[in-house]
């Protein structure tokens, strides 16, 4: 047993915390958040330069062929940068569908594309309210073509390519759904940029009318495929949440000990320490859980669905904690536009919903432990 | 990242599960998998005989204090052979309840601090059970604040004469030494007047008092000391150094993270997942999937967090005090999956004892939790730790900190 990630795969993650500190300063998201631009065009370039795009992508997909565990050490750093960019829509939903169910002329015409930052790509899997379900899904696919409409569907409106979740049969089975790949930019959808919690990772409504889509993987087995991709995601997205808890942590702790109040640094007041020890605990939590989610996530473990699912529970709780605590320490001014802490209280609310709501993964969790339990 | 064992550990498990299997008190078995804080008697036989009787078994065929050396009764073994032993040794771990103190933290400190003769002379039956070791840190006056300890050593000759009283000693009843800490010197600030000892538990003038705890149960006691003699050769450490002496205790505390606490999560996810409600199984009730999901992630997360302070224990890095969250999240987990489980029963949750739910187990453990919460570091004493060790948040004021001992206010004493 050895549960930590090797030297090489941190140095990756120093290397990854350098160029990110470098040309993803806040100053540089606040250009996204304030709407200047739909993301971090330049950021996106650099990503795909530094391989970090296609870090688990095949070499022969033009990718870096390392795996999942170097993604998830960039993946931290991605959240801990809180950075601009669709890199959870493009890497961890839509290349990881690719991966699992693409045909070798679907793998090898979009991969390289990602890799090489000239593509970017999405998952449309929600049509308004709810969580992941197989009822949910109202969209229809018929004779190669779909009709419907998906919202939100996370980066949208800048995508190139979407895997779009659609009805194929009326059963009431998880055999209904079937899985499509579309490309966004050949006619036949309509994107509508929305409002919403995070501006520096856009969100859109994607309408489809009888727009042509080619099937990805097998008729009938979308559902099982997208279990697949979000638990993948779940872990993925779990380590951005562990960088962002820890960057909301750490700047806390430096606000506690820089401001005077009462004559004495506020983070010598009990009320102030027990409140960032708290913060610490849940992060450190999320992080343990988070490593275990990536254990599995790459040695492909029969646990992933319940590592998976930990891991997201636990990291969604600690970002969400961390950010609106980080808020209370800064007092008012952790209230102001001006300050950073804002960013990661909208990326810790906004990134707990996007891959369906914590009931969704507690379910999960709580099912996965039963049959677990059974056998 | 790798959770599978190496080929040499995977010999390990299978040598120490066929011992097990062949020399286990498995009669025990059923009823050790089913006690839990606050129940850890067995029915039809005292639990510190079949305790002793297990330890003793494991040190003659090499199996006890797996992590010291050989010479001091130990295997030499590393600390994932440990967390391996942990793992096949399953509810029989229980049984060690009674050397967690003795094993955990007064063996290593001897190791630090006594003569070489002492040691060979007394680890060896502390490792096999054969004595059991208690530490005598707290007192009336020093709970949290342990350096305000009062109890007096001074010297006499060759000899150190103890007066005062320790309280919340675990096992003090029936133990056979201990380690204490004592005020050699009350002129000086209060870290810098300490001396650390070791005595016989049966040496004239030691009484054990045990204490009626809250749940009715008595753990703990008081123990008193009037003119108890011990040997300038049982001192450990320097005289005036015993605060550091005792940092080395705890910090091995903090080690023995292996060891594992409790957090009450597997046996109410083994309750819900029989219970039925009113409008059906529990387990498919909403609320209470939630609940268990938002205790099972405490519960992994705590697992994981130790797995990892593990690995790092392997490479050599020693155990910091990030280990602390380790009994601060379990601490109030328990006492609140206790308080869950009463109300996921309802009116009849109230009844305790054999004439409750499952015998009154969540009955009990409710009434054990609190403590868990205060011993060996309070929720608060945790989070101070957290806050200025971890994270770097500056100290409490301490307004006695460069004042005599004797010259510190006092009230009503």
């Amino acid at each position: 047993m050895n549960f930590d990630f090797s030297d090489d795969q941190k140095q990756l993650r120093d290397q990854a915390r350098k160029f990110l500190t470098e040309k993803c300063s806040p100053k540089t998201v606040r250009v996204v958040l304030d709407g200047k631009a739909p993301y971090d065009k330049e950021l996106w370039k650099g990503l795909a330069e530094m391989g970090f795009l296609g870090v688990a992508i095949p070499e022969e997909f033009g990718g870096a062929g390392a795996g999942h565990l170097e993604l998830c050490v960039i993946a931290e750093e991605m959240g801990r940068a809180n950075a601009p960019v669709p890199f959870s829509s493009t890497v961890y939903l839509a290349a990881e569908a690719l991966l699992i169910a693409g045909s070798d002329a679907q793998k090898k015409k979009w991969l390289p594309a990602i890799a090489s930052g000239e593509a970017i790509g999405t998952l449309a899997l929600f049509e308004g309210k709810g969580n992941p379900a197989p009822k949910n899904i109202k969209l229809t696919a018929a004779n190669g073509v779909l009709n419907g409409v998906k919202k939100p569907v996370a980066d949208g409106a800048i995508s190139d390519f979407a895997v779009v979740a659609a009805r194929t049969g009326s059963s009431g089975r998880d055999g209904d759904i079937s899985l499509f790949l579309v490309d966004l930019k050949a006619g036949g959808v309509e994107v509508k940029s929305l409002t919403n919690l995070d501006p520096t990772r856009g969100q859109a409504e994607i309408t489809f009318k009888d727009c042509k889509a080619e099937p990805l993987g097998a008729a009938g087995e979308g559902w099982s495929i997208l279990t697949q991709v979000l638990d993948r995601a779940a872990v993925l997205c779990a380590f951005e949440q562990v960088g962002g808890s820890d960057r909301a942590l750490e700047m806390g702790r430096d606000y506690a000990l820089d401001r005077i109040a009462f004559g004495r640094q506020i983070g010598s007041f009990q009320a102030v320490k027990h409140m960032l020890a708290d913060m610490y605990v849940s992060a450190t939590l999320a992080r343990s859980n988070s490593y275990y989610g990536a254990w599995a996530l790459s040695t492909n473990a029969a646990d992933l669905p319940e590592a998976a699912a930990a891991a997201r529970i636990s990291a969604t709780q600690a970002f969400q904690h961390c950010a609106k605590n980080n808020i209370q320490v800064h007092g008012g001014m952790g209230f102001t536009w001006e300050f950073d802490c804002h960013m990661y209280y909208r990326r810790a609310n906004a990134m707990a919903l996007g891959l369906g709501s914590l009931s969704y993964w507690e379910d999960q969790l709580i099912d996965h432990m039963r049959k677990k339990n059974a056998a | 990242m790798n959770f599978d064992d190496t080929p040499q550990e995977a010999e390990f498990r299978s040598l120490a599960r066929a011992w097990i299997g062949a020399n286990a008190p498995k009669q025990y078995e059923e009823e050790l998998r089913k006690s839990s804080l606050g129940r850890t008697q067995l029915k039809n036989a005292n639990i510190l005989e079949v305790a002793k009787a297990w330890q003793k078994k494991k040190a003659d065929a090499g199996w006890a204090c797996l992590h010291w050396p050989k010479d001091y009764g130990g295997r030499g073994a590393s600390p994932i052979e440990r967390v391996i032993w942990q793992q096949e040794e399953g509810a029989f771990g229980k049984l060690s309840g009674m050397f967690i103190i003795g094993h955990g933290m007064c063996g290593p400190t001897m190791m630090a601090f006594a003569r070489e003769e002492h040691k060979r002379s007394y680890l060896p039956p502390l490792a096999s059970g054969e004595k059991v070791w208690c530490q005598l840190f707290s007192e009336p006056a020093g709970g949290s604040d342990v350096a305000g300890l009062r109890t007096r050593a001074e010297k006499d000759g060759d000899d150190w004469v103890i007066n005062g009283q320790k309280i919340w000693t675990s096992g003090a009843h029936y133990s056979d030494y201990g380690i204490l800490l004592t005020r050699t010197d009350p002129t000086v600030p209060k870290h810098k007047g300490l001396t650390m000892f070791f005595l016989d538990m049966k040496s004239p003038g030691v009484e054990v008092r045990p204490i009626k705890q809250a749940s009715g149960a008595s753990d703990f006691n008081e123990v008193y000391f009037s003119n108890v003699r011990i040997p300038d050769h049982q001192r450990l450490g320097e005289v005036g150094d015993g605060w550091n002496v005792s940092l080395t205790t705890l910090m091995n505390e903090r080690s023995a993270i292996g060891a594992g606490v409790s957090t009450g999560f597997p046996e109410l996810f083994e309750y819900c997942s029989s219970l039925m409600l009113d409008d059906g199984p529990a387990i498919e009730d909403r609320a209470v999937r939630s609940k268990l999901a938002n205790w099972a992630v405490k519960a992994s997360g705590l697992r994981y967090t130790s797995m990892r302070a593990i690995s790092a224990l392997s490479k050599g890095e020693r155990p910091g005090p990030e280990n602390s969250i380790g009994k601060l999240v379990a601490g109030s987990m328990i006492q609140d999956v206790a308080t869950y489980a009463l109300d996921l029963q309802g009116a009849s949750g109230v009844v305790s004892g054999e004439d409750g739910e499952l015998a009154g187990r969540f009955q009990a453990m409710l009434l054990r939790a609190p403590g868990t919460r205060v011993e060996g570091g309070t929720d608060e004493i945790m989070r101070n730790i957290i806050a200025e060790r971890v994270l770097g948040l500056p100290g409490d004021i301490r307004v006695d900190k460069d004042v005599p001992f004797n010259k510190i206010p006092t009230k009503g004493r």
